[in-house]
């Protein structure tokens, strides 16, 4: 599963060296923006894992798959990796670590404001994840603070939506993946409160 | 902006100030291109694109618009990152999805306010015209750029030959409506078939081009072949690809990315670092090739030669 999740970070890799020249035989697959092509893939597999880590439980719930409960946290880690690399990118490339060009780029642009929102909210997570913090916050305390990531997915999906041109199809598609995903737990939720009136 | 013809220029043609510019950006490009392979070679294993294109990077010339460092983008980056919806909303999608376009025959409508509308086969229409190459920057809305060797032909000479009605005031481009040519077509991403317009006057500057080739081979498919618009001050989607329709207008028209979203593009759409996409910066653009951003300039560089075209005109509102 580890290497799994490491494989998007290794096929980017391997099309920097081959963009570098430092792989022979390889052939990049970044096309002539390799830059915005790194961005769009890290967002996406943001994306993509962060709809993975937010399907264990019901997959365990529904389906029974308890096994994959164990890998929850090392997904939502990669989540934090992906997007980690995908801020990065943005930091050096554009912003060419510019603070001052940063934050006004955040003030002004509504769609950047969400997705360092959405990152700014992982931050916490990602600080969290280790067993010493579970223990010192307690399970309780700990299993609330990292519902920081429904709001993150939500702000990670609406960062695409805006700042895509004009096809929103994706967008949508990832939207609609999460209002399922998220919607899951809220139905669960009025259920469980109902229960014991229907008993 | 480099202006080259392949033959002798007739005399009658008196250099122009925007040529006479241009020949010293050119000689100022040369020595730039000479400083950047003496950086490059002395740069030695760090001399790639980015070394090179740094080495180049010099202030403005005499003009005080043009940076001396514009070095065509290459075949392959101008071939294979295209935006043309008609064959797919993904920049690597025109390139492969468009060999099912025919470009001849071909039809060219002219139409509107003209001394004589009608139908001409794209090579009648043509004919009359030589050809130029002309190495343009070109400039994205989202914000990227390339420098692209273009062949083609002034656009004001053809509206010349056309000769317009003194009551036209504006001419508009319509692309090829044929969603089995163009499977973009298929998908209601835009209002098909695209168009767009430039001001009579816009469209007589000698910058205006419309262009068949691009360095120096007929235009591939997923560049506009047979004929599009370029127009190196605006944003690249004013430059209307595979065109069968050029009308002229007593006012003006709408126009599709306008239609599509009034209050991100506007009619006039010249390149503006001032004046930001309403969801993201046009202050900057990565030129394709380079890793940092570079500075956008006004009019994509070219203030010097299409400013008076917009003079007392709020350029905040007429986006």
């Amino acid at each position: 599963m580890f290497a799994l999740c490491l494989l998007p970070f290794a096929h980017l890799t391997a099309d920097w060296l081959a963009e570098l020249g430092a792989l022979p035989g390889w052939r990049s697959s970044l096309g002539p923006e390799q830059i915005h092509a790194t961005q769009l893939r890290t967002g996406l597999w943001t994306l993509r894992l962060l709809a993975i880590t937010l399907a264990i439980t019901p997959a365990r719930e529904l389906f029974g798959l308890s096994a994959l409960a164990k890998y929850r946290r090392m997904l939502g880690l990669f989540v934090f990796f992906y997007v980690a690399v995908h801020v990065a990118t943005w930091t050096w490339a554009d912003a060419g670590f510019d603070v001052g060009y940063m934050l006004e780029e955040v003030r002004k642009h509504r769609y950047i404001l969400v997705g360092m929102l959405g990152f700014l909210l992982l931050v916490p997570l990602a600080v969290t994840s280790t067993k010493g913090w579970i223990r010192r916050l307690g399970g309780r305390r700990w299993n609330r603070l990292h519902r920081l990531i429904y709001p993150a997915a939500i702000a990670g999906t609406v960062h695409y939506l805006w700042a895509v041109k004009k096809d929103t199809f994706f967008p949508f598609v990832y939207l609609g993946l999460f209002a399922v995903l998220l919607g899951y737990r809220l139905a669960r939720t009025v259920l469980e409160r109902r229960a014991p009136a229907m008993l | 902006m480099i202006i080259r013809r392949p033959d002798d220029i007739p005399s009658s043609e008196i250099t122009s100030e925007a040529h006479y510019l241009a020949r010293r950006e050119f000689i100022a490009r040369a020595a730039g291109l000479g400083a950047a392979f003496v950086g490059a070679t002395l740069l030695g294993a760090c001399g790639t694109r980015d070394g090179a294109a740094a080495a180049a990077r010099g202030g403005p010339d005499s003009a005080g618009a043009t940076p001396l460092d514009d070095k065509p983008n290459s075949f392959e980056d101008v071939t294979s990152y295209n935006n043309y919806y008609e064959f797919g909303t993904d920049k690597a999608d025109p390139k492969a999805n468009s060999g099912s376009l025919r470009t001849r025959p071909w039809t060219v409508e002219v139409a509107g306010l003209v001394k004589s509308p009608g139908r001409v086969a794209i090579d009648d229409f043509l004919k009359p015209h030589r050809l130029e190459d002309r190495i343009y920057r070109h400039r994205c809305v989202e914000a990227w750029s390339m420098v692209i060797p273009w062949r083609g032909i002034p656009l004001r000479d053809v509206i010349t030959r056309l000769e317009p009605l003194p009551s036209a005031k504006f001419v508009q481009f319509t692309t090829l409506l044929d969603p089995r040519q163009m499977p973009g077509q298929q998908r209601n991403v835009l209002d098909w078939p695209y168009t767009d317009a430039l001001r009579l006057d816009e469209a007589m500057h000698p910058l205006a081009f419309l262009a068949t080739g691009l360095y120096g081979k007929s235009l591939p498919n997923q560049n506009g072949a047979p004929l599009r618009l370029v127009v190196p001050w605006k944003y690249g989607f004013k430059g209307v690809k595979a065109i069968v329709k050029i009308a002229f207008l007593d006012r003006q028209p709408a126009t599709t990315w306008n239609v599509a979203a009034p209050n991100e593009y506007g009619f006039y759409a010249n390149v503006n670092p001032d004046v930001d996409h309403p969801r993201w910066t046009q202050s900057r653009e990565r030129r394709i090739g380079e890793f940092r951003r570079r500075e956008t300039l006004m009019f994509n560089g070219y203030a010097s030669q299409v400013a008076s075209l917009y003079q007392g005109m709020d350029l905040r509102r007429n986006f």
